[in-house]
């Protein structure tokens, strides 16, 4: 389509252009509209309704404008029809609604489909659309809108609802309080950079005025005053953007831990004295131009690593907002949405097919079939009718039914499971990073360093000793070092991200460069997760009528068909009648078939089938097994169940090869445990089921307890407690949201290529930071060796020091750690 | 009395007057999202009605 389509271009065709069988473009989107469907009478045409109804909603408030835009979505208007209901109600508010200064109330919420310049005209029209919105602005990186608006006068529903109209669902962000928190830091230290700069900058001129009148012979009167001038402006860099190192060494002291800020402030503080000194004595060498340029380029560095880290945990946040955030309770005779906070004890909820259960309960009304992998790994759904009990998170499959709620909130199983999964994050003790156990190190070398320095040339040159030895403390200054890991990690973070892997971490990109333990889920993660077909035994020309057949049924067995020959069947089938528990008839193409459990299409044939009992007896006894029938005769059986990734086994043998100890650690039953568990060639001992959740955690803390580094891999919440506990959690693509918010990486694309994938880009990140580290090591060899030589002047301090930081900056940006975007996808 | 002890003390107050500009529009929130503003200057003046 062309991007250059006006509102002209969309006028009726005459019944003689209809010879050219163009179908005329939606008037909203500008995609072709099915002609048949569309009105040729009528001025504009439109591809569905939902673009109709914002074409004549933008033109009825003077919006016509949009249309003559550069660049617009050309995508349908797909309006979700949902009343926000929830978005009104008193926990909502307590949760997401701040009030402003002037009364109004303000929000942020999460955007589906923004994309381009007209998403951010169109929402940010909102106030023109809606009188008693005061302020609707998009930040089109982050799809967050805030919104600010008279709540007195106009619900919040309204508002979400109109936008869903246009085409944007909306969802309330969770991150609110922390993200105003976050905004503070990150406004300061950008500021504090750019202090810093102009001041190296400056001190650098003077320092220039400085090092060409020691060559030309300067007058004494203007060598005094660049020295002053250098110390006035460096001790403001020092008050306030420098302070940070400051704070940062005085708090490692006080933990009695030692951080990459201790020997950076021990630097400064050498070098500040030192030159401050020489300068009001008038004598010896002042080091404040390297010094400046020094807290310069570590600031920048800070920064690179605060927003690599924040943009990876940006975007799983921006998933969590996805989840359902809502329920529908029944009151009387009607239906309404209410938070699922605000769910209690005693409350009727109403489940469709395909939605999640919000809190625990009984079922009340209807019989449906539900998927409880989330919450116990148990790949096959199971049956639930009047009487039963559901729990919150778990799947509701087949049908509506109606729940009795027990529990809600706090007290509900998978709450009480979140709470466990809290629980084991905050034991977890934190990881020491390579450079900061390199730091104590460093700091005891270079103290020894200076202070041998100063005895031996006490004993030849006594009034050289002082000076030699603290150009030693300021030219080893580690910035370099402490450049060299964050550096390398944030340009890896920000590259997984591209290739959806999103690293919270770096901590996670360092343990996961060495082989260790590798303990993977198999619901979900070795596996698809869903039901779908895996054995077929019969004739090919059996397929289309089953197909035929199953196209036009909500089981969970039926979509597993689907799944594997697609939603639309060629055949179509007539009389299709459902038998609940036992199967599915039909005719098809003029025969009679009948699909379903063996058992009972075998009671209704007429003959048995040998070659089919023989098929049924070899069938995985992991998979469910299906029999058809055509016209009263067994002629084919199939086997459904959770079918392998395709490259699990693939993936699996290259981390073998690299030496990682995998296992398995499954919910399902020990049987289908050991069947997936050979055919991907774990070692019989390596393979456990029916694993409990707090099984799998007791799992993991018995690995730690032996000194073990553990790697978990895994999905649902029944992982999710693992997961925390584990030295590194991983969560894989369509995980559950508590599982997600717990890992420290978390795989966007599905597939277990992606974790080989990983653990490859943290292999190479790691070579990075080590050559990082050897760089920066090697120019302080130089340094330290010319200061202890006394061939250091400040001119080679202030070139050296920036030098070898430039280096490393551009060693970890040349690095190919994570493949980059454009790349993947040629 | 060389004029650099003049000129370069008002240099540096104009430095001083960058720097606080910079500081203050960095705190007031220019910097927090970099990538709206340029796409929302591309949109003409609205407002007026156009049938």
């Amino acid at each position: 389509m062309s991007t250059s389509l006006q509102l002209g271009t969309t006028e009726v065709r005459s019944g003689a252009d209809a010879a050219m069988r163009t179908a005329p473009a939606c008037a909203h989107c500008g995609l072709a509209t099915a002609s048949e469907a569309s009105d040729h009478t009528a001025e504009h045409v439109f591809c569905c309704s939902g673009c109709e109804m914002v074409y004549s909603m933008l033109q009825s408030h003077g919006l016509g404008q949009y249309y003559a835009l550069p660049q617009r979505r050309e995508r349908p208007a797909r309006s979700s029809g949902r009343s926000y209901e929830e978005f009104d109600h008193a926990t909502f508010a307590s949760l997401y609604i701040r009030e402003t200064a002037d009364g109004l109330s303000r929000t942020e919420l999460y955007l589906e489909g923004v994309h381009c310049a007209s998403c951010v005209w169109l929402v940010e029209r909102v106030p023109l659309l809606l009188s008693g919105v005061a302020r609707a602005e998009l930040n089109i990186r982050r799809s967050l809108a805030t919104v600010e608006w008279d709540a007195g006068t106009l619900p919040l529903s309204q508002i979400a609802r109109t936008l869903d109209t246009l085409g944007y669902q909306a969802h309330p962000f969770r991150g609110v309080s922390r993200d105003a928190l976050r905004q503070t830091e990150n406004r300061r230290l950008l500021a504090r950079i750019g202090v810093a700069g102009a001041i190296a900058i400056n001190v650098m001129l003077a320092a220039l005025a400085l090092y060409s009148g020691e060559r030309n012979g300067m007058d004494d009167s203007y060598q005094r005053f660049f020295r002053w001038v250098s110390l006035l402006l460096t001790l403001p860099a020092f008050a306030w953007p420098g302070r940070v190192f400051f704070t940062g060494a005085l708090s490692a002291f006080r933990t009695r831990s030692l951080h990459m800020d201790v020997p950076i402030a021990i630097a400064l503080a050498a070098g500040l004295v030192r030159g401050a000194v020489n300068t009001i004595t008038n004598s010896g060498p002042v080091y404040f131009d390297g010094l400046a340029i020094l807290i310069f380029a570590l600031l920048v560095g800070r920064f690179l690593q605060l927003r690599g880290q924040r943009l990876a945990s940006d975007s799983a946040e921006m998933l969590h907002a996805l989840a359902p955030s809502s329920a529908r309770i029944v009151d009387g005779d009607r239906v309404r949405e209410v938070p699922t906070a605000a769910l209690l004890p005693g409350m009727v909820m109403d489940v469709r097919a395909g939605e999640c259960f919000a809190a625990d309960g009984r079922v009340t009304e209807g019989s449906s079939s539900i998927n409880a992998a989330l919450l116990t790994g148990e790949s096959r759904p199971t049956r639930v009718t009047v009487g039963d009990p559901v729990f919150g998170g778990t799947l509701n499959i087949e049908a509506p039914i109606r729940v009795f709620v027990e529990a809600a909130g706090e007290e509900s199983r998978i709450a009480r499971l979140l709470q466990q999964v809290e629980e084991s994050a905050q034991r977890r003790a934190p990881v020491v990073l390579l450079a900061n156990r390199l730091a104590g190190i460093f700091v005891a070398v270079v103290l020894v360093a200076a202070v041998l320095t100063f005895v031996i040339k006490w004993q030849y040159a006594p009034q050289r000793a002082l000076d030699d030895a603290i150009a030693l403390l300021i030219v080893t200054c580690p910035c370099a070092l402490a450049l060299a890991t964050p550096l390398a990690i944030t340009v890896a973070i920000g590259r997984a991200a591209g290739n959806g892997i999103l690293v919270k971490g770096g901590d996670a990109l360092e343990l996961l460069s060495v082989p260790s333990t590798l303990v993977l889920d198999k619901t979900g993660t070795l596996t698809e997760g869903q039901t779908t077909l895996v054995a077929w035994s019969g004739p090919l020309w059996v397929q289309p009528l089953v197909h035929a057949l199953e196209v036009g049924s909500s089981h969970p067995l039926a979509a597993g068909f689907r799944r594997a020959w697609g939603d639309t069947s060629v055949l179509s089938a007539t009389q299709s009648q459902h038998f609940a528990g036992n199967g599915l008839e039909g005719m098809v193409d003029g025969t009679f078939v009948r699909v379903g459990a063996p058992r009972w299409v075998m009671a209704h044939a007429h003959t048995p089938h040998a070659e089919i009992d023989v098929a049924l007896q070899g069938l995985d006894p992991s998979l469910t097994p299906v029999c058809v029938a055509v016209d009263n005769e067994v002629v084919a059986c199939a086997g459904l169940g959770d079918a392998i990734r395709a490259d699990a086994l693939a993936s699996l043998r290259i981390l073998r090869h690299k030496g990682w100890r995998t296992i398995m650690l499954s919910g399902d039953s020990p049987a289908v445990a050991a069947t997936v568990g050979k055919t991907l060639e774990f070692e019989p001992s390596a393979v456990s089921g029916g694993n409990a959740p707090e099984d799998k955690l007791a799992f993991i803390e018995r690995c730690k307890a032996r000194g073990e580094r553990v790697v978990m891999v895994g999905d649902g919440v029944n992982d999710a407690s693992a997961i925390a506990a584990a030295t590194v959690g991983i969560g894989v693509h369509g995980g559950a949201e508590a599982c997600l918010a717990n890992a420290d990486v978390h795989l966007t694309r599905p597939g277990l290529a992606t974790l080989v994938e990983l653990i490859e880009g943290t292999e190479r990140t790691a070579r990075v930071i080590k050559r990082n580290i050897a760089f920066s090591v090697a120019y302080n060899l130089i340094g330290g060796g010319l200061a202890i030589a006394g061939m250091l002047t400040p001119l080679i301090a202030a070139v050296l020091m920036p030098a070898s930081s430039i280096t490393v900056v551009v060693a970890s940006w040349m690095s190919r750690t994570f493949p980059q975007q454009s790349e993947r996808q040629s | 009395m060389s004029v650099v002890f003049v000129v370069l003390p008002l240099a540096l107050l104009f430095v001083g007057a960058g720097v606080w500009a910079f500081v203050r529009a960095t705190l007031s929130g220019q910097y927090d999202d970099l990538d709206t503003p340029a796409l929302r200057m591309l949109h003409d003046d609205d407002g007026e009605i156009k049938k």
